[in-house]
């Protein structure tokens, strides 16, 4: 049988939508439970967390580089720079980096 | 009111600056995919408007290549997509309890790790209109840079590439760090989450597990060890 990618793109995107919308539109109040609470208030910093940490290392063309970036991140950002800022120097130290490394 | 939702647009479309130049480098490499599995440019660069998910992405597009079934896309698709369940829930506890049920229908849309994980940052109740700036520039971002993707395949530098393609764990960064110097339950969650997801990818027994399930099983085992030792005091969640 002959697929159509168009059917396979709009399967995809309903259910990623459903999985985004339905929380959000079903939990209409304040949730009391103090576990719950706390559990939804720790998920955001975790799955940040889990996400950077070692993917970095091999979203670079290499991981020094990429490591040298994740050092660079965490220092600008614990000094208090902004999300822009951050972000950008993380991009100038690979390319420096990788320049160096005549990659 | 139509003054508050000017400025929050505004703040969120300078916010998804940032985030629209990551989208656009790592978008670029899902558009080589894209390509490599047969689809078209108009056909990649709808799919990455509408469905804004890079891992998801990519495991469609491979299974679309291997011409799976319908069925067999929806459940991966729903797997690689699964955290998006989790972070709906945290938002849904960010904004305002009386926020009509167009707002939530429209802010479902763009769930992305990025604009969920600013929107979480700002201080006190979100605002929609913050994530509908943000949506604005990030989705033409991943949209065109998948569309570059196909179409310029590996003409840019690979260095330009992956110099780009870090300033999203910047964002990450910059989201992350500040709490934790202010909290130490919080610094100690992160280093236990990169400590434990180096683990989980570096054992082989592991390897099974999808990138998107781990980020899963990893977020929900530690949050949840974190509510449990360190439940937060009732006005901390608001904050």
């Amino acid at each position: 049988m002959q697929h159509n990618v168009y059917l396979y793109i709009l399967g995809m995107w309903l259910i990623s939508y459903l999985i985004r919308v339905l929380p959000l539109t079903l939990i209409r109040r304040q949730i009391t439970n103090r576990t719950i609470r706390s559990f939804l208030y720790y998920v955001p910093y975790v799955t940040l967390a889990v996400m950077t940490f070692p993917a970095i290392l091999s979203a670079t063309q290499s991981p020094v580089s990429g490591a040298l970036a994740l050092a660079a991140g965490l220092v600008l950002a614990w000094l208090g720079g902004s999300l822009f800022q951050v972000s950008v120097a993380c991009c100038a130290v690979v390319f420096v980096a990788e320049l160096a490394m005549r990659l | 009111m139509v003054t508050d939702r000017k400025q929050w647009f505004f703040k969120g479309i300078k916010a998804g600056i940032p985030i629209m130049l990551g989208y656009f480098a790592v978008s670029i490499a899902l558009g080589i995919s894209a390509r490599n599995a047969g689809m078209t440019a108009p056909q990649a660069t709808i799919a990455s408007a509408l469905i804004m998910a890079s891992a998801g992405q990519y495991i469609g597009f491979t299974l679309i290549a291997a011409g799976a079934s319908y069925l067999e896309v929806v459940v991966m698709e729903a797997i690689a997509n699964a955290r998006y369940l989790l972070m709906s829930c945290a938002l849904s506890q960010k904004v305002d309890s009386d926020l009509p049920l167009r707002h939530r229908l429209l802010m479902g849309l763009w769930i992305t790790d990025e604009i969920f994980g600013v929107s979480v940052s700002v201080e006190g109740r979100l605002n929609p209109w913050y994530n509908y700036g943000m949506a604005a520039v990030a989705t033409p971002g991943w949209a065109l840079g998948t569309l570059a993707g196909v179409v310029l395949g590996n003409v840019l530098p690979a260095r330009v590439v992956s110099a780009l393609s870090v300033g999203l764990f910047g964002m990450f960064m910059s989201i992350f760090v500040p709490p934790a110097r202010k909290n130490r339950v919080i610094a100690a969650l992160v280093v236990v989450s990169f400590a434990a997801s180096y683990a989980f990818n570096a054992v082989a027994w592991f390897d099974g597990i999808s990138s998107g399930m781990k980020i899963i099983i990893l977020t929900v085992v530690i949050s949840l060890g974190a509510a449990l030792l360190f439940p937060v005091e009732e006005d901390a969640h608001a904050a």
